[in-house]
Order: structure tokens, then C-alpha cells, then sequence
């Protein structure tokens, strides 16, 4: 198999006159991979173009060496894919269901109905079964996208915001079996997402989408980069005085979800102390006074806040 | 949990199935389906009830050739059989193709039968089967059985060779009734997420176009304008095809015309109806 799983070249989607991916050119290693971006970044847009679903205005497509224009077919026999929203055949039974995922996949029927109940054992699905799909509460109707999604053993898993509408205990469990289908079943996945703990959690390498373009890409470790180069910073004052000053001196500043806002630090790796004293000085500069200064360490959210220039 | 997940999933390493046969998969599924309903299996007998009272009148002349007189044998019985199981073309329609594709849309289903590998058109195969199959079981299956009857009633062949073409006319009667039904119904489930919906809308178009044929006749004083209503193409065309004498004035290549283009219409709504992914503009 080759190193990459999945490679875009110059790759254009538009809806009508919008357009969802602008020329966008990637290569996604084999293993785990997050596809990262705000809602309507072109996460989902990108999936369903591999698949097939949406021919792309520009560009060319490949899955697991195949070129998805030449070899649909070929390509989504090797794919799995869990969408979004809700999906299921009307009337079944969830091993019904999944057999008959596994049969149009080209299972023979014995060996479809045997992977059924394997599956819905795996995704914790075992007791329920014979239940009907439509009577299943959200966490098990996103488990069973699962299950009809590697019922057929696929190489390639297609995960669209897996862990959508379920509690905390079920996403955990959903995070493990990701988890657990990438590094222990030696399955190739992409999890789109806008949640990033689940990312982090399950994912090796990540992908960052904004606005159509790929924004950042690499390994999450090299993403991060090192310790201590980033700062939890807390203001009073002329807080837009504080802010212009901290870009003159070329630190980025992001707010948080609190009140605090995550100041990075670029340059070559100094003493945290230096950086420290380096923002004080600052803060004195612009009239604030600080209130919490604690170094702190980078996260996927600092990544992705830089990457989408998020302010 | 690692521990029990390691017992209960492994690679698969057995064999698959060439590609291009899901649409044997999908159709068997839904045939499945519907006979597992009750209320469907006593449709399809009622449906067969005109075939045992043509049974007994074929019966009834072999064994007393006076009767023929009032209840003739001959290919004219054989196209009122054909036109009588139109009725339950319709019922069969609405019951078993109203939610082929409807309850897929409303189940978001499509995206989960398009992301394996089938074309979009094998899709509509299977979903077309399953209705063709139930069609034809109403229609061309009961009129063929109806020949073999005659043939054994009488101990002979000399219908048969009497009456070479009718069984040509037969299948080709019923093949044209039963694909323009299957097709404009199909291309109707894919309109709506809802079967009522899609019932209420192929059982308008049917009354519809036969309602404004019966106005327009009336405005006119002829026949000519029958082409407007669906059922009356279909006897135009089933007159020629049994070659009788028409009992619309509407030419048969007019009728013909306007069927293929129903199917073609048909064809093209289902072409962009049927996609993995919904654009909405």
C-alpha cells in the first residue's frame, strides 16, 4: 500500500455558483487522519467528492491510488463511509441492515450475515440487534452508521463527525472504537470534525480546512510544536491598546471560551521567565494591568486558531 | 474494552462478489419485503381472481362448445384480460412503488446505497425490479397461464396455431402497460419523502389526464384528442398491438410517442432525483 491514502491535485468543488473547495491540493498519510474545520469549512463536501458523490470543476482525486473519476467503483468498494446525518434502509432490523450493506458491498450472503453480527457486537450493538433501526435512541443510530461502515472490512473509513448528538459516555465509547480501529485493526481513517478532542483523541495527523482551503497540515506533535512557547494571559485595561502591542512585538493573541486569551510566542525556544517578562513589559507599555500569566501547553485548539487566523 | 473488541472483529479474508450484481441484492430485498405483508399477499389474490373467472369460461366452451357463442374464445379475451388487470396495475403501483425511493429519501438512505459500490443506475434497477416483478406477476403471468389452460382444456394445439400472435401481442401489451407504470411511479417516489404524497400525485396524474381526455371530447365531439390521457394511450396501443379495430382516433405512432416520452421524462427526473448528495441551490 502506499504512504498516502487519500491525495488531492488542485481540486475544485462549487455548488452552483458557490464554491466549496477552492484549489486545494493535499496528501493524506495512511492511519488516522483529521480532517479539521469550522462548520462549512468544506470538510463534508470533501468526503462526498471522494466518493464520488460530487464531481469536482477542477482537479483530480485519488483514494488509496485509484483515480476516483476512472474507478468509482473500485474506490467505494475499498471505502467505508459513516455520514453525517442520520441513515438507514427503512423496515430493517439492525442485522438485517448491516447484512444487506455487507451483500451490496459484494459480500456473498452467508459470510454478510456473519460480519453483521460480528460487527454489531464490536460497535456495542450485540443485544440490540434484532431491534428496528428506527427505534434506536442517537448514540445507537450513530453506532450502526459505524457498523454498516466497516461491515465489509474496508481499508479506507470515511468518518463524518462521528461522535454528533451522543452523550458523554457514548462518545467516549465511539472515540475508542476510532481509536481502536486505527491503531489496532490496522484501519485507514479519516474523521472529519469540528470538535477537537475527538481529533486529538483518535487521530495521528490532521488536515485544517478553512473557507475551502487547507489552512495547515502535519502531525499533531509537530503542529503544537515545543512547550512553554505558549502563554494563558489575563488583562484589565485598554485592552485593544494591549493587543496592538502584542502584535507589533509579533505575539499572536486568540480568546478563549473564558476570559482568558492564549498568547504564542514565535521565535527560537528562550525560558519561559523571558517570554513572561517580555509580555509584562508589554502590558506595561499599553497601560493594562495583568491579572493571570501562566505558561501553558499548546493543544490542537492553538493549531487550529492559528491556522484559521482566528482572533 | 480492547480485550472483548479484539474477540469479536477481524479483517475479512473471504471471497466477493463481482461487481454489478447489487441490484439483484436490492431487488430480492424488496420483494422479500413485500411478501412479508399480509395486506399485499391479499392484494396479489384478489388479483388473480380475474384469471380463474377467464379459467372457468375457457373451461366452460371446451367442455360445451355451444357457449362459445356468448363467451368466446379467441384473442379479444385475451386483450379484455390485459386491460382488466390495469386495475390492479394501479393498486400494485401505488402500494408496492409509492415507497420505493420516497422511504429512502425520508430515511436518508441514498447516501448509505451510493457510497458502495453501485452506480446510481443499478439503484434504480433494483428499485424497478421490485415493482416489475409484482406487475408482471398481476399481468403477463396469469394471461400466459391463461393460454396454457386453453391448450390443456382443449387437448390440442389448434388455438395456438390459430392464433400465432397472440402471444407476442400478450407480452408486448403487458411489457409496455407495466414499464410506463413502473417508471412514471418510480420517477414520482423519488419526488417526495412521502408515500402518501407520491400516491395522491400518481393517482391524480392517472384520473387527471382521463378526466381531461373525457372534456376535451366532450368540447370537441372526437376522439383524436385521447393522446392527453395516459390510460387511453396505453388501450390505443393495446388495440394495435392485438390488432384490433381503434376505438380512438388518435393515431397509433401519436400514442407510442407519448408514452416514450412519459418514460423518457420518467427516466430523466429519476437521473436527477437519485444522487448520493442533495444540492440544494
Amino acid at each position: 500500500m502506499s504512504a498516502s491514502s487519500v491525495v488531492l491535485d488542485h481540486v475544485s468543488v462549487a455548488y452552483g455558483a458557490n464554491t466549496a473547495l477552492r484549489d486545494v491540493s493535499a496528501v493524506f498519510p495512511t492511519g488516522a487522519v483529521g480532517l479539521l474545520g469550522p462548520n462549512g469549512a468544506g470538510k463534508s463536501t470533501m468526503l462526498k467528492s471522494l466518493l464520488g458523490f460530487i464531481p469536482p470543476t477542477a482537479g483530480r482525486l485519488e483514494v488509496l491510488g485509484l483515480n476516483v473519476a476512472d474507478r468509482p467503483l473500485d474506490v467505494r468498494a475499498r471505502l467505508g463511509y459513516m455520514p453525517e446525518n442520520d441513515g438507514h434502509i427503512p423496515g430493517m432490523n439492525a442485522v438485517t441492515f448491516v447484512a444487506y450493506c455487507a451483500q451490496l458491498a459484494g459480500l456473498p450472503k452467508a459470510d454478510a450475515m456473519q460480519r453483521a453480527h460480528e460487527v454489531l457486537y464490536y460497535v456495542g450493538l450485540g443485544e440490540a440487534r434484532y431491534r428496528n433501526v428506527e427505534t434506536y435512541s442517537t448514540g445507537m443510530k450513530q453506532r450502526i452508521k459505524l457498523a454498516q461502515a466497516i461491515v465489509h472490512d474496508p481499508d479506507l473509513l470515511f468518518l463524518d463527525e462521528p461522535t454528533n448528538g451522543m452523550d458523554p459516555k457514548g462518545r467516549d465509547e465511539m472515540l475508542a472504537l476510532v481509536h481502536d480501529l486505527a491503531h489496532n485493526k490496522g484501519v485507514n481513517l479519516i474523521l472529519s470534525s469540528h470538535l477537537l478532542p475527538d481529533v486529538e483523541h483518535t487521530c495521528d495527523h490532521v488536515i485544517v480546512l478553512d473557507k475551502g482551503k487547507i489552512a495547515t497540515s502535519g502531525t499533531i506533535d509537530a503542529l503544537k510544536g515545543p512547550a512553554g512557547r505558549v502563554f494563558e494571559v489575563r488583562v484589565k485595561g485598554d485592552l485593544a491598546s494591549f493587543l496592538k502591542h502584542m502584535s507589533d512585538a509579533g505575539m499572536e493573541c486568540h480568546e478563549t471560551d473564558e476570559d482568558v486569551m492564549r498568547v504564542f510566542v514565535p521565535g527560537p525556544i528562550g525560558s519561559a521567565g523571558d517570554d513572561q517578562r517580555r509580555i509584562c513589559e508589554i502590558a506595561q507599555q499599553s497601560g493594562v494591568q495583568v491579572r493571570h500569566l501562566k505558561a501553558s501547553l499548546p493543544t490542537l485548539e492553538d493549531v487550529f486558531a492559528r491556522a484559521i487566523g482566528e482572533q | 474494552m480492547s480485550e472483548i473488541h479484539d474477540q469479536t472483529y477481524r479483517r475479512y479474508a473471504g471471497n466477493r462478489e463481482p461487481m454489478g450484481r447489487a441490484w439483484t441484492v436490492i431487488a430480492w430485498a424488496g420483494i422479500r419485503a413485500m411478501l412479508a405483508r399480509k395486506m399485499f399477499l391479499a392484494l396479489m389474490l384478489l388479483a388473480w381472481i380475474p384469471f380463474l373467472v377467464r379459467a372457468v369460461q375457457i373451461y366452460a366452451v371446451t367442455m360445451w362448445p355451444q357457449a362459445r357463442d356468448f363467451l368466446p374464445v379467441n384473442a379479444q379475451l385475451f386483450q379484455r384480460f390485459v386491460e382488466q388487470q390495469g386495475t390492479f396495475v394501479f393498486f400494485i403501483c401505488i402500494y408496492v412503488g409509492s415507497g420505493l425511493i420516497a422511504n429512502d429519501l425520508r430515511a436518508n438512505a441514498l447516501q448509505i446505497y451510493l457510497s458502495k459500490p453501485l452506480f446510481r443506475m443499478e439503484y434504480i434497477a433494483g428499485k424497478l425490479s421490485i415493482l416489475l416483478f409484482f406487475l408482471l406477476e398481476a399481468t403477463l403471468l396469469p394471461a400466459l397461464m391463461l393460454i396454457a389452460l386453453q391448450i390443456a382444456f382443449s387437448g390440442s394445439l389448434e388455438f395456438f396455431w390459430n392464433n400465432l400472435s397472440v402471444i407476442p401481442a400478450i407480452v408486448l401489451a403487458c411489457v409496455i402497460r407495466v414499464i410506463v407504470a413502473a417508471v412514471s411511479m418510480l420517477a414520482l417516489s423519488s419526488l417526495s419523502k412521502s408515500t402518501r404524497y407520491v400516491a395522491v400525485m400518481y393517482t391524480g396524474i392517472i384520473f387527471f389526464t382521463e378526466a381531461m381526455y373525457g372534456v376535451l371530447t366532450f368540447v370537441t365531439g372526437s376522439t383524436r384528442v385521447a393522446w392527453v390521457s395516459i390510460t387511453g394511450n396505453l388501450d390505443n396501443l393495446t388495440d394495435a398491438i392485438f390488432r384490433q379495430p381503434a376505438r380512438y382516433e388518435t393515431p397509433m405512432l401519436v400514442s407510442l410517442l407519448v408514452l416514450a416520452c412519459l418514460v423518457v421524462v420518467s427516466l430523466s427526473v429519476l437521473e436527477r432525483r437519485v444522487r448520493g448528495v442533495e444540492v440544494v441551490s
